[in-house]
């Protein structure tokens, strides 16, 4: 008996140890050369440019496929892709596009002006044969576009019902990107799942819920990319994903939390950072209540410790604003603009002086988000500032879909301020479609606040109109400024995006744009 | 025991209409629509509206309520907006996962639980009861996403005997010993838990049977004690230990959304999570009446298996 059992011990112990060898075995294989392991915040949800919003699956996209134009490596500038050239009619309404020649799909069709055409139509006219392939929640980033006309095989024209500066930049965005048609009719709806495009890698498969894997297309027409296979991972949890990050499971990892960062200080590890197009701000109610007068909005501007909040809340992940226009945008962003400073006394006699001390404010948080960072904790140090000047503020806190049925109509009748962010690709994207009188919430727009100031109408309607670069530029730059003294916003932070790459990883580096693009990368 | 069965499945039908009821209520008032959750900052009245419309929202709720549950009763569960693929491929794929998941912590915790109840029960405040009744309480009070990062932290970043996340390898072959090595962490502490409830509850019902006297008179017939327990207690007790176990295969089923969030397994939990914050009504309505359906099977199947080992209850 006693020896019966010791056997079965033995047997027990030996099969543990079995499990455990295996376990070890499996876990220490190293990933193989030249293939990149990419840690993602989410499973993608379709791998078709038109369909879908988020950056997470544009990191992906910008990598299958190419657009028109893209923007120029490190800035926020257009540039050649699939168009080698274009003219712009005088009265900004008609783009006419060259397009590169002999370029192929990845599925062995040609790249030419009915693809364009048959792109644009398939998004845009309700009566195409593959506009059932949808929704296209993006699809009003070309709403001016009136008709896409094929010149010849490799002119492509677009007649717009009114010049629209953002058009090219909108281009160079995913929404625009240039799919297969012959992949649309093969595979209809399924056409997310099987993306066919023009760009540095092809796609090999899909593993729902574990990877999405491309490999490198050698006959590129911008040079074929050095790595042979970049595999995308879904790892939603952020603890998970560092986690990975750490053990070899992946090779770059996005979007790491704050706190997570110090973990990758060593030799085996690079931090990246780059600023973006991002603004993170507090959208105030000028309508109504103690923020109607401009010096309360002021002073709230003055009152808020932005240093504080950049350094120690997000850790060093964003930088402190002075504008409504992130600095990403270089060419258009006014480099004399000075962020308000922490100056808490001169909040407090500019609140005198307007009469609010004691005033009460009810402050709309949200729980996370698209691009809010870390909204609670913000939030409450923001609370903690305006209270330290003497407004009595009190915060609601919701889940970000509710947070935005309660803010995007508007703050009247139920706050005085709300947290807000943005991301764009364009500098005309955010003022014209938060700052403008005709942007209130009951005309369609996202002022939800209920700023107006007829000069800053005008200069971002004349804006819009004009196709010059320069002279954008100076328009959005004397907006700046108007802005930046109405205060209708507490400019708060633009966030640096960061990623994290292993020894293993050369030629990185993240773009302003957000979009991740891996054709240069290496890895041994 | 035909009959049975019948009347059984026939009781579950208004059970799952009202459960379909409600999911399909609680999706329709939580506030925030999906069209909203695509658009994000991007959802003007008029875009969301519009997207709303193309996605079949803007039908009213008694007619979007019956055309789902008919389309359902066809086997069409709709299509999921946010991975743009069948609810019921979708559900289906994931809930393997979670089967095989769930499915080995549930023998982790049935064998390792009702081990060590009646262990605990046959040394009675012995050394080896105490120790087990300290790990038990342990295993209870632990909550599952912390114990699975530490896990994580100790086995996979610093040990490296086990991969961090996910279920199968991104490289090599997708073998069973490459399935152990990703299930062994996530079914150990979604197991922890109802290890120890099963454990204590093995514990008091072997005291009770042990207690009793048929107990006394096999102990008095001189059969070996190790048959004592093993065979005759045990046995009996396992008829009050059985309805635990199908208790606890529910509660592994719904720990196994957060053990799964933390080792990133591509199960139905986590599905339901991400599919909730996207607002995606199809994917978690779908995904809801499938875990009922199967969870209402299992509790037929767990009455039957106790009817089996004890002939007092009537089929």
């Amino acid at each position: 008996m006693k020896h019966s059992e010791m056997t079965r011990r033995a047997l027990l112990a030996a099969t543990a140890a079995a499990a455990l060898g295996l376990g070890a075995v499996t876990a220490q294989a190293q990933s193989p050369e030249n293939v990149l392991i990419v840690g993602q915040i989410a499973e993608p949800k379709a791998l078709d440019p038109a369909a879908v919003t988020a950056v997470n699956d544009f990191r992906i996209l910008m990598n299958v496929f190419d657009g028109l134009v893209r923007y120029k490596d490190g800035t926020l500038e257009v540039e050649q892709a699939l168009a080698t050239d274009w003219t712009i009619s005088d009265d900004g309404t008609i783009y006419t596009f060259a397009l590169r020649d002999g370029v192929k799909f990845h599925d062995g069709s040609d790249f030419n002006a009915e693809a364009v055409k048959f792109n644009f139509d398939r998004m845009l006219d309700e009566n195409h044969p593959h506009h059932d392939t949808g929704p296209f929640p993006l699809a009003f980033f070309f709403s001016a576009v009136n008709s896409v006309d094929v010149i010849d095989p490799m002119t492509v024209r677009f007649t717009l019902n009114a010049p629209y500066a953002p058009f090219l930049s909108n281009l160079a965005y995913p929404t625009g990107l240039i799919v297969s048609p012959t992949s649309v009719e093969t595979h209809a709806s399924e056409v997310g799942r099987n993306p066919s495009g023009t760009g540095a890698f092809k796609f090999v498969e899909w593993r729902s819920n574990e990877a999405v894997v491309v490999e490198a297309n050698p006959d590129y027409w911008d040079g074929a990319p050095e790595l042979q296979a970049v595999v995308f991972r879904p790892i939603t949890d952020a603890n998970t994903r560092t986690a990975e990050m750490l053990a070899g499971g992946i090779d770059l990892m996005v979007e790491v939390p704050p706190v997570s960062l110090s973990e990758f200080q060593g030799d085996a590890f690079t931090v990246h950072e780059q600023a973006g197009p991002h603004v993170w701000f507090l959208i105030l109610n000028a309508k109504e209540g103690p923020f109607a007068d401009v010096r309360v909005r002021q002073a709230a501007n003055y009152a808020i410790n932005k240093e504080a909040i950049v350094n120690d809340v997000l850790e060093g992940t964003a930088a402190v604003a002075a504008g409504p226009t992130p600095p990403a945008f270089a060419w258009a962003y006014n480099e004399n603009l000075e962020p308000y400073p922490y100056d808490p006394d001169r909040a407090r006699s500019l609140i005198a002086e307007a009469g609010a001390e004691g005033a009460e404010l009810t402050f709309f948080v949200t729980e996370g988000g698209s691009g809010m960072l870390d909204p609670v904790a913000m939030g409450t140090a923001i609370q903690a500032d305006l209270e330290a000047v003497g407004l009595d503020v009190s915060i609601e806190t919701y889940e970000w879909n509710t947070f935005l049925g309660e803010v995007n109509p508007g703050l009247e009748g139920k706050a005085d301020m709300a947290e807000m962010a943005w991301m764009t690709n364009d500098p005309d994207t955010l003022p014209f479609l938060a700052l403008r009188t005709e942007a209130w919430p009951d005309k369609g727009g996202f002022n939800s606040g209920y700023y107006s100031n007829p000069a800053v109408d005008k200069l971002l309607e004349a804006a819009r109109a004009s196709t010059d670069q320069s002279e954008r530029a100076r328009l959005y730059q004397e907006m700046q400024t108007i802005v930046h003294e109405d205060a209708p916003w507490v400019f708060v932070a633009n966030w640096k995006q960061n990623a994290v790459t292993s020894d293993r990883v050369g030629n990185f580096s993240l773009q302003p744009s957000f979009f991740l693009l891996l054709d240069e990368v290496t890895k041994n | 025991m035909a009959d049975y069965i019948l009347k059984r499945l026939v009781s579950a039908i208004p059970v799952l209409l009202g459960i379909s009821i409600i999911v399909f209520l609680i999706m329709a008032m939580i506030p925030g629509d999906p069209a909203m959750a695509i658009l994000g900052s991007y959802a003007t009245p008029e875009n969301v509206e519009k997207l709303n419309r193309d996605l079949g929202l803007d039908k009213p709720l008694v007619q979007r309520y019956f055309i789902w549950l008919g389309n359902m009763l066809q086997g069409d569960f709709g299509r999921s907006f946010s991975l743009n693929r069948a609810v019921l491929h979708e559900v289906l794929e994931r809930f393997n996962a979670t089967l095989v998941l769930a499915g080995t912590s549930f023998v982790i915790c049935s064998v390792l639980g009702v081990a060590a109840g009646t262990v605990s029960a046959a040394r009675q405040y012995g050394l080896a009861d105490k120790a087990i009744t300290f790990a038990v309480l342990l295993g209870i009070s632990i909550p599952s996403f912390f114990l699975g990062m530490m896990m994580i932290l100790v086995f996979a970043v610093n040990l490296r005997w086990f991969p961090v996340s996910g279920m199968w390898p991104i490289y090599g072959e997708r073998d069973l010993p490459s399935l152990i090595s990703h299930l062994t962490l996530p079914a150990m502490v979604l197991a922890a838990v109802a290890t120890g409830v099963i454990a204590r509850l093995s514990r008091s019902a072997m005291l009770e049977v042990l207690r009793q006297d048929f107990i006394r008179t096999a102990r008095a017939k001189g059969v070996h004690e190790r048959s004592v327990i093993w065979r005759h207690a045990l046995r009996a007790a396992m008829v009050s230990i059985i309805p635990v176990l199908g208790v606890q295969a529910g509660f592994v089923l719904s720990g196994a959304v957060y053990v799964e969030i933390v080792f990133q397994w591509p199960g139905v939990g986590r599905m339901l999570v991400d599919a909730i914050l996207k607002r995606d009504i199809l994917l978690v309505q779908g995904g809801v009446v499938f875990v009922a359906a199967c969870y209402v099977m299992f509790n037929l199947a767990v009455d039957l298996a106790q009817s089996l080992l004890d002939p007092r209850i009537k089929t």
